[in-house]
């Protein structure tokens, strides 16, 4: 039987649920061994190795992204922004048994140090079917202003 | 006409008072006298590499076309008409034929001569399209890097630029043999005063503190490379503004000790690149990847910083742009060119793992600097075992702030036309 919307959802609202509750390690084994995080620059870019991005994770980027939220030696990051996000406008592309890619919309609003800050995404996932069940194969984060100036983003979008 | 500050007064060879950061006043006179009155780099050459390539980017507060003409010269024009002002392109980047104004028309070529008027007819023979062309900023290039004046009187970018020039090749070996190109960047703004980065890439004094979580994050042989604080490096001032903080000396000319190991972090890449090039070229490629053992920093808006430019842009007296521009090998293997996107992306931009950091720190001494009046920023770290080199240079060890002092000298030539008092006189 295919993946199902609802099944996706879950998984996509538990890492939302987890990363705004500063759960990071628990989002890590949201991912399968080769997951991949990437946030690009590029609006229209598909090739993310060959390109500049924000973020281009594997699973040791991921590790250490976490240990730096969480190890409070970074000033950016101690205590790190608290975040709230909201994910809507879900919509299938594809689905399988083993895959489906899903793509929604981001709406995060972000707090530190007395500023508040929202950044808007398109975000497509790519989830997999595993042992451990469904996992996060890749998850691309396609900011609004990615193209334009923006400010330091120490957290986990 | 209001009174406006005098810089004299708010700057000693040793320290600076904390408005410098905050002032409106002396944001606009910045804005006229060092951004309007020096070179100011706009581009590196392989962003314009063909005839018709264009980027839009600032000189100071200044929108401005950079572009290649039919004949190979690079042009920089300002970004406004010459009918009522309109930005001609808000394109990033592009290849064009021309550039046509979207609001009535005018059509202007690559060089800036203005081509075609709609409707010239209802000027009665009163346009004298010749008198029109978009305005041209005076450009000249070194090895690869394009400035910008809007100043026809100031001495050639070569003298400007004179004794940072051997910095300014040794700096472009990251090509290992191929040109260097750019490969995209990361742009963000922090709400402070240009001059907080400025200081930035001459100041090694903050990066075991400030990037503890990205040492953190290396393995044991990189963060005893990056441990260069009470190390061999030193800070030079070399001249005009500019100046070189060497960070790790073994570094600094990347075709030398080509037989060093390789880093353990490259073996792969090295293993890699073997099947393709012979030991010497790979080892010349591993040691590019790494990046320069140095930042040079030239006044007032561009730092050659390890292995990417570092790109200030005023925004207000409290607001700054930056870019991390990527810089890699243009015709060099992708393997490679991804390895240095990779540590680009580690270090670098919004969700860098250095930059964030940085950011918070400039952040702070903006907000700081608000507490109190006429007290004091701090700038004589190093001063008492500065020492001056055969040719004059004064330079320090690598953590002073020998750079910074050098930064602001020039800030004040340019701010004032004059320097500090001779020696012993007193500021
Ligand atoms: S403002 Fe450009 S054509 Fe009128
Ligand atoms: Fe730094």
């Amino acid at each position: 039987m295919s993946i199902t919307l609802q099944d996706a959802v879950a998984l996509i609202a538990l890492e939302a649920d987890l990363l705004d509750h500063g759960a990071f390690r628990d989002w890590l084994t949201l991912y399968t061994p080769d997951g991949r995080y990437v946030v690009p620059i590029d609006p229209d870019v598909e090739d993310f190795e060959s390109v500049l991005n924000y973020a281009y994770d594997d699973a040791a980027m991921r590790e250490k992204r976490v240990e730096r939220l969480l190890g409070g030696r970074s000033i950016s990051a101690a205590p790190p922004a608290r975040t709230v996000r909201l994910l809507s406008r879900y919509r299938m592309l594809e689905t399988t048994d083993a895959t489906c890619t899903l793509r929604c919309a981001q709406h995060l609003m972000e707090l530190r140090q007395g500023r508040q800050r929202d950044y808007a995404a398109n975000v497509t996932y790519r989830l997999k079917n595993t042992d451990g069940g469904l996992k996060i194969d890749l998850k691309v984060i396609r900011l609004l202003t990615a193209t334009e100036a923006l400010t330091a983003v120490s957290y986990i979008l | 006409m209001q009174d406006l500050p005098d810089p004299r007064t708010l700057l000693a060879p040793d320290r600076a008072d904390g408005s410098i950061y905050s002032d409106p006043d002396l944001y606009d006179m910045e804005m006229d006298r060092i951004f309007m009155h020096n070179w100011i780099w706009v581009a590196h050459r392989s962003e314009i590499p063909e005839p018709g390539d264009f980027i839009t980017t600032f000189v100071g507060p200044h929108p401005v076309i950079v572009c290649r003409d039919r004949q190979g010269v690079v042009h920089v024009m300002l970004n406004r008409c010459r009918h009522r002002a309109a930005t001609v392109c808000e394109l990033r980047r592009g290849k064009t034929a021309s550039f046509v104004c979207p609001y009535h028309g005018w059509a202007y070529g690559l060089d800036g001569t203005l081509r075609g008027v709609p409707h010239q007819e209802g000027y009665s023979g009163h346009l004298d399209k010749s008198s029109l062309p978009l305005v041209n900023l005076r450009v000249e290039e070194y090895n690869g890097l394009v400035f910008a004046t809007f100043d026809e009187t100031i001495p050639s970018l070569d003298s400007w630029l004179g004794r940072t020039k051997p910095w300014i090749d040794l700096f472009m070996k990251q090509g290992a043999g191929w040109p260097v190109k750019t490969m995209g960047e990361h742009k963000f703004t922090f709400p402070g005063n240009w001059k907080i980065q400025l200081e930035n890439t001459t100041d090694a004094y903050h990066f075991p503190i400030v990037h503890k979580s990205f040492l953190d994050s290396v393995d044991q042989e990189t963060q005893d490379t990056l441990n260069f604080v009470g190390g061999k490096g030193f800070v030079e001032d070399l001249g005009n503004g500019h100046s070189v903080m060497v960070m790790i000396p073994e570094l600094v000319d990347l075709d030398e000790n080509l037989d060093a190991p390789i880093p353990e972090r490259f073996a792969e890449l090295a293993a890699g690149l073997s099947k393709d090039y012979p030991p010497e070229k790979v080892r010349q490629i591993i040691r590019a990847v790494g990046g320069s053992g140095f930042n040079l920093n030239l006044f007032p808006n561009l730092a050659c910083s390890m292995a990417f430019f570092r790109v200030l842009r005023p925004l207000s007296a409290t607001s700054t742009e930056i870019r991390h521009i990527a810089i890699g090998m243009d015709g060099g293997p992708d393997v490679a060119n991804q390895a240095r996107l990779r540590l680009h992306e580690h270090f670098q931009g919004p969700m860098g793992f250095g930059t964030p950091d940085d950011a918070e720190a400039w952040d702070r001494v903006q907000r700081g600097s608000l507490a109190g009046k006429n007290i004091d920023i701090l700038l004589n770290r190093g001063l008492g075992h500065e020492a001056q080199r055969p040719d004059g240079n004064l330079y320090s060890d690598v953590s002073a702030e020998t750079g910074m002092r050098a930064a602001y000298r020039q800030w004040l030539v340019a701010m004032t036309d004059k320097a500090f008092p001779a020696e012993g006189e007193g500021a």
